[in-house]
């Protein structure tokens, strides 16, 4: 793919354009997941992030688990947050309360060692490597099916039973009285 | 999309999960705190198929050339059910907390003190 006529010091083709779009939204949102005084303003900064992480997906072929990351994330799982937060009262003012404590200034320098170690040791070694290897068709529903109910099916089958147990589990700990 | 470098993607799955970490640590409603989880996650999703994607490694010996590089992506269906489990009994020990004691400040847990 060409270059764009853009002033900028290094080539950027327009899939990289629209990568970084998209990566400086999904960066932006998770920023937001944090920094979100309201905890329903939070689940709104992640429900954008994983609407943009799906359309990263897609752009990464894997279709199927991009659809899948809008329907189980921004769906399933982003409404139990919201319908738990709206049990909790977490609008009162008294209680979402940030005490300011040391918590930040350790948090924060941890955080960038993290990605400063994790960036210089692993990433930046694989700078170079950008040949992709899969096939286009790697992420399709026939490719993914036809590897779960085959090779994967018995972690399939367990997994089903973790969800039974996370749903009796979770019907028990809901209940009034115990 | 083609010409868009490996590296890209893994940096922005690394500066995701540093900041669900950071959050995980500085946060103190717990409802924020299992968001963070979430976006960690997340984060680990996006690595495994973009290994997936640019790196097609034979994790299972199977028949057909065409499986071979599904590893990642299997590894990113099990995450995202492991995740619907745990977001559901999470939330219920936190409404369980929250009915216990009125309130769910993080930092104030201490009924396990011996």
């Amino acid at each position: 793919m060409n270059p764009l006529p853009l002033p900028l010091p290094f080539p950027v083709t327009g899939n990289q354009v629209g990568f970084l779009m998209l990566a400086g939204l999904a960066m932006l949102m998770s920023i937001g997941v944090v920094v979100m005084k309201s905890p329903v303003r939070a689940a709104m900064c992640l429900v954008l992030n994983f609407f943009v992480l799906a359309f990263i997906y897609f752009t990464l072929n894997a279709q199927m688990l991009g659809i899948t990351q809008i329907m189980v994330y921004a769906g399933a799982i982003m409404v139990l947050f919201l319908f738990v937060v709206m049990l909790l009262k977490s609008h009162a003012p008294a209680f979402n309360k940030e005490k300011i404590d040391f918590k930040p200034a350790v948090a924060v320098p941890l955080g960038l060692a993290m990605f400063v170690m994790i960036g210089s040791q692993v990433i930046w070694p694989l700078r170079s490597m950008s040949t992709i290897k899969a096939d286009n068709s790697y992420g399709g529903p026939q490719a993914i099916a036809k590897v779960l109910f085959t090779d994967y099916v018995y972690p399939f089958e367990i997994i089903s039973i973790l969800l039974l147990v996370g749903v009796v589990g979770s019907v028990l700990l809901a209940k009034r009285k115990v | 999309m083609a010409s868009v470098p490996f590296s890209w993607y893994l940096a922005l799955g690394l500066f995701m999960f540093t900041t669900g970490a950071v959050g995980v640590i500085v946060r103190r409603n717990p409802v924020v705190v299992f968001m963070c989880i979430e976006l960690m996650l997340n984060a680990v999703n996006l690595t495994f198929l973009t290994f997936s994607r640019y790196s097609p490694t034979p994790l299972v010996a199977s028949r057909l050339a065409s499986d071979q590089w599904m590893g990642g992506q299997m590894a990113v269906i099990f995450v995202m059910a492991v995740a619907a489990a745990e977001v559901a009994v999470g939330l219920g020990i936190i409404m369980a907390i929250y009915r216990l004691r009125n309130d769910v400040d993080v930092d104030e847990l201490s009924e396990l003190r011996g």
